[in-house]
């Protein structure tokens, strides 16, 4: 039923690439390939239910500011829920990181997976640290004290200011986290759309399909 | 790999399915997780070791604190001599030619005797001693000030930053403006006016943080709770919590040669800069990792694999 017209449209194309790449059935599907069977595939899942936990932990700190946590006691739960979600987030995503080198998970054309996961991973790392300098206590005063000389001594601390708080915290809570979550969308709609790598020995020797 | 066998990779799976309820699973984690955070968060609950204020530290340590004022008097604090971003009384650490830091300017500028000292000075009333050295300093031209607080400087750290040991001397008003400086401080009106430097909204706690760190009283509570760079403190969180653990290789650097010895020239005196480097061009390896011979490989030689998918090579005979 395309026209012309139709076809030169972006809003078309989107469409189009859109159903071609990840219809709904691959999106939410109801199998997976037999391998898909092995504790290593665990971790990926944990990380993000892990993440969905640091954001929820997050945003109620959020809402009552950067020092609530220090005089309420509800607030000291919260932020150690924040705390521990954190410490859990990044054994689940090293784990699944070595997993997925070890699987040499990037094979058949699922090299932009590898690289946003690992962009996720140098992202993050960015994000907790700045989560470290906004705790308003002598961890954050000593942190931003030591790290401002690794920022400044090759120039970047002349834009990205450690003992400023108020940049650290707008980092934190609204720039970071936003690139986190797109990268880990991006990331998780990859695996999606390409499918759950085949194990590596998964094909015989002629290269003919294992049922 | 060849092309063919790419290709097969990355075709839809033409094999064997199971059932697979990723929702399910996706709620669960969260749940469970959640679940354990709580325990965890009550059991343990979340490191908070209190903020020194400068109240606390004037108190704690006022030679300390009264040293340091006169040092940031005289120019030779640590920030006062820091260069970029702050000011361009030194070249900062190098990349061999390159300075970035100085390249890319004094962004944050910090003028330790007037953003440390004076200017909060005059934003409480002082004492007559005080208010009349901070007349005479005021009147007075950067050489003679400069003068004054350079013989003062020198004259007490001979005296071990014991004042009531220093000689007399060609001091002017700077005795008596550390002085006014550490009441103020210990009164606890000196952490507002370094952060506000006049203003009403205030969100940079920069100054506030150099001033602290120039003292030995918060270098010494951090050596106190092992948070040391040269004894991976930069992974380290106070009390007996997990800290950022993931920043070991960053941290181990710093704990072998050259780069542990900050007087070995060219790189254990620019640690901060090398290291950054490495782990700059580190975290660009491991981004294009499946691109790099030899280090992609490693997964067909080091069989693991046949670990991860044993179930599915034993039901494949494979
Ligand atoms: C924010 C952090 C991350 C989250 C939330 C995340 C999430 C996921 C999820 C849910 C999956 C599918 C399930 C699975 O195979 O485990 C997956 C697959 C994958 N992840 Fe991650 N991941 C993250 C970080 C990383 C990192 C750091 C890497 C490696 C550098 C990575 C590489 C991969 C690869 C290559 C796949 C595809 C596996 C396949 O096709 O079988 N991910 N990720």
């Amino acid at each position: 039923m395309s026209t012309g017209i139709e076809k030169e449209m972006w809003t078309t194309k989107l469409r189009k690439g859109w159903q071609k790449n990840l219809p709904v059935e691959k999106l939410l599907p109801d199998t997976q390939p037999a391998y898909v069977a092995s504790w290593i595939y665990m971790f990926g899942v944990a990380t993000l239910a892990s993440l969905g936990v640091i954001i929820a932990s997050g945003l109620w700190l959020s809402f009552e500011g950067a020092s609530w946590y220090h005089f309420s006691s509800v607030g000291h739960f919260v932020n150690s829920i924040h705390f521990w979600a954190v410490q859990f987030f990044f054994i689940f995503m090293v784990v699944h990181l070595w997993g997925k080198f070890w699987m040499a998970a990037w094979r058949g054309k699922r090299m932009m997976t590898w690289v946003t996961g690992a962009l996720a991973f140098v992202g993050s790392i960015a994000t907790a640290f700045t989560g470290y300098l906004i705790q308003t206590n002598f961890d954050s005063q000593w942190i931003s004290y030591e790290a401002k000389d690794g920022f400044n001594s090759v120039g970047i601390g002349s834009k990205f200011t450690v003992t400023n708080f108020g940049q650290m915290i707008l980092l934190h809570v609204a720039f970071l986290p936003v690139i986190i979550g797109v990268i880990t969308l991006i990331h998780v709609l990859l695996v999606r759309s390409k499918g759950v790598v085949p194990p590596i020995d998964a094909f015989n020797k002629e290269l003919g399909e294992r049922k | 790999m060849s092309d063919r066998r790419t290709e097969l990779e990355a075709a839809p799976w033409g094999g064997r399915t199971r059932r697979y309820d990723l929702i399910k699973e996706g709620v669960v984690a969260v749940v469970i997780i959640a679940i354990l955070a709580a325990v965890l968060s009550t059991l343990f609950g979340s490191p908070d070791d209190k903020q020194i204020t400068f109240k606390d530290w004037a108190t704690a340590a006022p030679a300390d604190f009264y040293a340091t004022s006169v040092q940031e008097l005289a120019g030779t604090s640590g920030t006062a001599g820091y260069g970029a971003p702050y000011n361009t009384a030194s070249d900062g650490v190098n990349l061999g030619p390159l300075h970035l830091a100085k390249i890319m300017g004094v962004t944050h500028p910090v003028d330790t005797v007037n953003d440390f000292v004076i200017t909060p000075l005059t934003t409480v009333s002082n004492a007559a001693p005080v208010a009349d050295a901070l007349k005479l300093w005021q009147a007075s031209d950067a050489k003679q000030q400069s003068t004054w607080a350079t013989n003062y400087d020198t004259a007490l750290t001979k005296a071990n930053q014991d004042a009531s040991k220093v000689p007399t001397g060609d001091y002017g008003p700077v005795p008596e403006l550390a002085a006014g400086l550490l009441t103020m401080a210990q009164a606890g009106s000196l952490d507002g006016a370094l952060l506000s430097q006049g203003n009403y909204f205030q969100s940079d706690n920069t100054k506030q943080t150099l001033f602290l760190g120039d003292g030995s009283y918060f270098n010494d509570q951090s050596t106190a709770s092992n948070l040391q760079g040269d004894t991976w403190g930069m992974m380290n969180e106070t009390g007996r919590y997990p800290g950022q653990a993931w920043l070991w290789l960053y941290s181990f650097w710093y704990q072998i040669p050259p780069f542990n010895n900050g007087d070995s020239h060219p790189f254990g005196a620019n640690a901060d800069a090398w290291i950054m480097v490495i782990m700059g061009a580190l975290s660009l390896g491991l981004i294009i990792m499946p691109l790099i011979p030899g280090v992609r490989s490693l997964p067909y030689k080091i069989k693991i694999h046949r670990l991860i998918w044993k179930n599915y090579y034993q039901e494949e005979n494979l």
